[in-house]
């Protein structure tokens, strides 16, 4: 049945273009960090005191990861994905406990010089979980056509699947205070939604919270919004309108409504009762993404600032190569992990930006085109979950570095330095890259 | 395949992740190409990262007069990258250079580092400095004038031992991250002992410039500035007045004098000569002169003869003998031991000279090397030890607790050990159990291979001064805000001497200065005790060596000098010694012939040398 488990030969159906897109992003990756964490006095890229140096030995090591998973029987992931997670999730429960502080963050276990954070593992495990858990056999009705719409048909099975996420989300947000890693596992919605998740909710979700963002924008700069505020909520009504069932549709309808205009009302009054330093990070978003409101380019601006200036200094073709005054002032934050599109814009210009924003989405692109030709339930979640995962990684950090989304910790797959992200998106992945090549089969 | 009712989903999912490219792709274009507000914003508030180099701690003597100020020197620094079209020719007129050496300079400051500044043209005078900064900032892009703290010193004074300040080597900024390369360090003397002290702490600035790289603030009103701080004032021992005169008095001759203070280890002078100006080592003169004086093989005024040159004592090891025979009880003060012109068991060798028969006293009185012969054999050969290594192995931990022989561990670099010969080295001279006592008696008048250094000397006339005891010879008195650990200088080291036996051994002490070898030293008024020596030379004339310490009771002073390659110790070395001490006793010096005859004395060219009048 299967024309893979005939040959001996690991590489038999290895997508080659995804492996070199990886690369790509990989080496790219590892040259900028090289530029921004550049030191005069310890200029080898492999002095393993300097992070250029370290991330050698990531990269060389996830290559290793990489080249095990290939060897590694695809089955062995459907089997044992509940396992994986468990193992993950109590990792993740202990690190606050038994790891290191580092920066005021619980989410690390430190080996000498290297750190590893749990959180990022979580990732590929949710994603095996859930991919498990939505091609589960148990869950088949009749009609293979509508099978897959079924799931989320039925609450029980929508909260189970949400529930995989909502776990680590919230031990990861509330154990070890990592805003970014939590958030991450928002990107599942979105690999849900393309099994079924009913898309009320998601547009529901979506329409409530750009009426928040457009009243606080409207509040703070003082606009007349009432026409934007008014198109947005009827297109609400017209979605409601369209759909099938009558009781539903009322029901939905007010609960809508209530909400609606009390966030509209209400919003922007709560939003000057949250956390002072949530609020201030939502102000810079605001005033970067709409430039309305006031904040202190010296303070809570400051990163968002100096990362749009750096970008800004770019031009076309860049400074070049290691000449990027503001990179090299130093003074550009987290320039080697989460701000690291910085770099690439000043010193490759608008060229090397748009090339590395190509290769991301090929990637992503590729991902998606690869997990719609899956046979097997279970590869296509977990290549959706993956393209996901990818996608918001890009969205937020990318987003974040032009002012266009507020201020969340996460890396550029690939690029940013960190070891323990670097081996969590190489297994991500890799074990779709398996799960492709032997797509032949069905696994289950 | 099976067209599935969920398949067109993956239509939105990808328009979704088209959209946000093309989003962030628009905001680019916008960012990059449409709008210049960045690079304009990033111009005008361009950031230089400055490094404040905090002034070097003055160094003071135990007095509070200045011995190592500070000077400011202007340096013309360039950053190849950022020097576009200056204006080369004024620039040549007024540094005095052609156009060759502009570009040489230029090409020499591009291959260190195009980004980076370097010095183009170091230490600037005044008015050349005037004249550049009318131009500087219009004419010459890429140029600047930074300001260097250089060390002056006021007197020209104690070279060695303060040392001087150099930038630092490769290698050490390699190993410490505070120094970067061009940054100025201690290399030798009180300047690399307490570097950590003198250096203070570099601050760095953050200064925003515009478009012209001309100034125009501090960064966020220095927010992310540290602040330099300047170095700590160091106090150290010395006592600038005794320092000079005993310059003045060893000028023209080859030697050292060491004196420290008994009661406090404390070292009042430190003279090494020759000697050579300290300013010659200052800025831009160290490259010129620094050849020079190493190159100077046969003067040698680098070399730090205090610490490091190591001579056979000669007789004023005699003392020690003296105390660890009693000590060990084979010696007594009314002990007598035959001399006929020599040491008649070995056929009359060692030689000795003509004086009466005698006793201890006179034995040091007279240093008497036949007595003191018998008495180091009498140590060696005790019979309570069964092989003769062991006595010899005895008396040498004896001699190692007088401080000689070993690292006295003192605060200034480059000091030596000397030498003490062990067991081991004469079993691979002579053979394992072909020496004995008489092989070896040379050692007990400060001869053979025996090698003392000038400040251990001094060392053991404190140990004698103190009756048994010394502090560790520092130059270290106090830093200003800041507290030392003072506990290793006021630690006493015993020697394994009792005090009791020191009383006889000092008052022969006395009796060489009242009316012994040093007679001609004496003082009217302050009873100096002192011990001359011969130290052999196996290269030329012998050297001169006296130590000595005043007054006899609660001494001030203990001292030793040696005088190269000039004979005896009474003739030269003691004169020396007994002028500083009445300097340093009286303030002033009374005896001006004395003073006159010893400071004209050229025992290097032999020259202007005046007989000492006889008595």
């Amino acid at each position: 049945m299967s024309r893979s488990r005939n040959t001996d030969n690991i590489f038999e159906n290895v997508d080659w273009l995804v492996i070199i897109l990886y690369l790509l992003l990989i080496f790219v990756g590892w040259a900028q960090i090289y530029s921004a964490a550049w030191y005069e006095a310890k200029p080898t890229i492999f002095d393993f005191h300097r992070e250029y140096g370290k991330q050698f030995i990531w990269i060389t090591t996830s290559m290793v990861l990489g080249f095990l998973i290939l060897i590694l029987e695809p089955g062995f992931w459907t089997i044992f994905s509940y396992g994986i997670y468990v193992f993950f999730l109590f990792l993740n429960l202990i690190v606050p406990f038994l790891g290191t502080k580092v920066k005021g963050s619980h989410s690390w276990f430190r080996v000498g010089e290297f750190g590893i954070q749990p959180a990022e593992f979580m990732k590929f495990a949710t994603n095996l979980a859930l991919a498990k858990f939505l091609s589960n056999a148990n869950l088949q009705v009749d009609k293979i056509e509508t099978r897959v719409t079924a799931i989320f048909r039925n609450y029980r099975n929508t909260f189970i699947a949400l529930g995989f996420i909502v776990l680590p989300l919230v031990v990861i947000k509330v154990l070890q205070d990592e805003t970014g890693l939590a958030i991450v596992f928002a990107a599942f919605i979105l690999s849900m939604y393309r099994e079924g998740l009913t898309v009320s909710l998601i547009i529901i979700g979506a329409v409530l919270g750009l009426l928040f963002i457009i009243s606080l924008a409207a509040f703070r700069g003082e606009w007349q919004t009432w026409p934007l505020q008014a198109s947005i909520l009827s297109l609400g009504l017209i979605y409601f309108m369209m759909m099938k069932r009558k009781f539903n549709r009322v029901m939905l309808l007010i609960l809508f409504l209530s909400v609606a205009s009390s966030i509209v009302k209400f919003g922007p009054k709560v939003y000057d009762h949250i956390p002072d330093h949530q609020r201030k990070r939502m102000d810079v978003f605001l005033y970067f993404a709409f430039g309305v409101g006031n904040v202190n380019l010296d303070k809570e601006a400051f990163n968002v600032d100096q990362s749009m200036t750096t970008i800004g200094c770019g031009g076309l073709t860049g400074t070049g190569f290691l000449e990027g005054a503001q990179t090299k002032s130093g003074l550009v934050p987290e320039q080697k992990t989460d701000f690291i599109f910085c770099t690439i814009g000043e010193e490759w210009g608008f060229l090397g930006a748009i090339v590395i924003i190509i290769l991301q989405v090929g990637l992503i692109l590729k991902l998606i085109f690869m997990a719609e030709r899956q046979r097997s339930d279970f590869s296509r979640v977990y290549g959706y979950g993956v393209a996901s995962v990818l996608f918001f990684h890009f969205l937020v950090n990318i987003g974040m570095t032009l002012g266009l989304i507020p201020v969340i910790g996460i890396p550029l797959p690939f690029i940013s330095y960190g070891g323990s992200s670097l081996w969590s998106f190489t297994i991500l992945v890799f074990i779709f890259i398996k799960l492709d090549a032997n797509r032949f089969a069905i696994l289950r | 395949m099976i067209r599935r009712p969920l398949d067109n989903r993956k239509f939105v999912i990808t328009s979704v992740v088209l959209f946000f490219t093309l989003l962030y792709c628009g905001r680019l274009v916008y960012m990059q190409l449409l709008t210049d507000k960045y690079e304009v914003k990033a111009r005008n508030s361009g950031r230089k990262v400055k490094v404040d180099i905090p002034p070097r701690g003055f160094i003071f003597d135990r007095n509070e007069k200045p011995l190592v100020i500070n000077d400011i020197a202007y340096d013309l620094v360039v950053i190849p990258r950022e020097a576009k079209n200056p204006d080369s020719i004024a620039l040549c007129r007024i540094l005095g250079i052609d156009l060759e050496g502009y570009s040489r300079r230029m090409r020499k400051a591009r291959i260190y580092s195009p980004r980076k500044e370097s010095v183009f043209e170091k230490q600037l005078s005044s008015e050349t400095y005037a004249r550049l900064q009318e131009i500087l900032h219009y004419r010459l892009p890429g140029f600047d004038i930074v300001k260097n703290p250089v060390r002056k010193y006021p007197r020209k004074i104690a070279a060695h031992l303060l040392g001087y300040t150099g930038e630092v080597n490769q290698q050490k900024a390699d190993k410490d991250p505070y120094y970067r390369q061009g940054d100025y360090i201690g290399i030798s003397g009180i300047e690399a002992s307490y570097e950590k002290s003198l250096r203070g702490n570099k601050g760095t600035r953050i200064v925003v410039v515009d478009r012209f790289n001309k100034e125009k603030g501090s960064f966020k009103e220095g927010k992310y500035d540290t602040i330099g701080i300047p170095g700590n004032g160091l106090y150290c021992s010395l006592d600038a007045d005794l320092q000079e005169y005993g310059e003045l008095l060893m000028s023209n001759k080859k030697g050292s004098v060491v004196a420290i203070e008994p009661s406090t280890g404390e070292i009042l002078a430190m003279v090494s000569s020759p000697s050579y100006d300290p300013n010659l080592f200052v800025g831009r003169a160290r490259s010129k002169n620094y050849p020079k004086l190493i190159q100077d093989t046969v003067n040698v005024p680098l070399f730090n003869r205090a610490l490091m040159a190591s001579y056979p004592p000669g007789s004023i090891f005699k003392l020690i003998d003296a105390l660890v025979a009693q000590q060990e009880g084979v010696l007594q003060t009314s002990t007598h031991y035959p001399c006929a012109g020599g040491y008649p068991p070995m056929g009359g060798k060692p030689k000795c000279h003509r004086h009466p028969g005698v006793d201890l006293y006179g034995a040091i009185q007279y240093s008497c090397n036949s007595y003191f012969s018998y008495v180091f054999r009498s140590i060696v050969d005790k019979n309570e030890f069964r092989k003769f290594e062991d006595g010899y192995e005895n008396w040498r931990r004896h001699i190692l607790s007088f401080g000689v022989g070993r690292h006295l561990d003192t605060d200034l670099p480059h000091e030596l050990i000397g030498n003490v010969p062990s067991v081991k080295y004469y079993n691979k001279v002579f053979g394992k159990n072909h020496w004995r006592s008489n092989t070896i008696v040379s050692l007990g008048i400060g001869q053979a291979e025996l090698g003392i250094l000038p400040v251990q000397m001094a060392n053991v006339m404190c140990i004698i001064a103190n009756r048994g005891y010394y502090y560790i010879p520092h130059v270290i008195k106090r830093i200003q805000n800041d507290t030392i650990n003072q506990s290793k200088w006021k630690e006493k080291h015993h020697c394994t001497v009792d005090s009791i036996y020191f009383i006889p051994v000092i008052d022969g002490m006395q009796k060489v200065v009242e009316s012994g070898t040093a007679a001609a030293s004496k003082l009217s008024d302050i009873v100096i005790c002192g011990k001359t020596g011969t130290a052999q030379n196996p290269h030329g004339k012998d050297h001169a060596v006296f130590v000595c310490f005043a007054p006899r009771d609660n001494p001030k002073i203990a001292m030793a000098v040696v005088v190269e390659n000039c004979g005896f110790g009474g003739t030269w070395a003691a004169p020396i010694a007994s002028l500083m001490i009445e300097k340093y006793l009286k303030g002033k010096v009374a005896r001006t012939d004395m003073e006159k005859r010893m400071v004209e004395a050229d025992l290097i060219n032999n020259k202007n040398i005046v007989a000492e009048p006889q008595h």
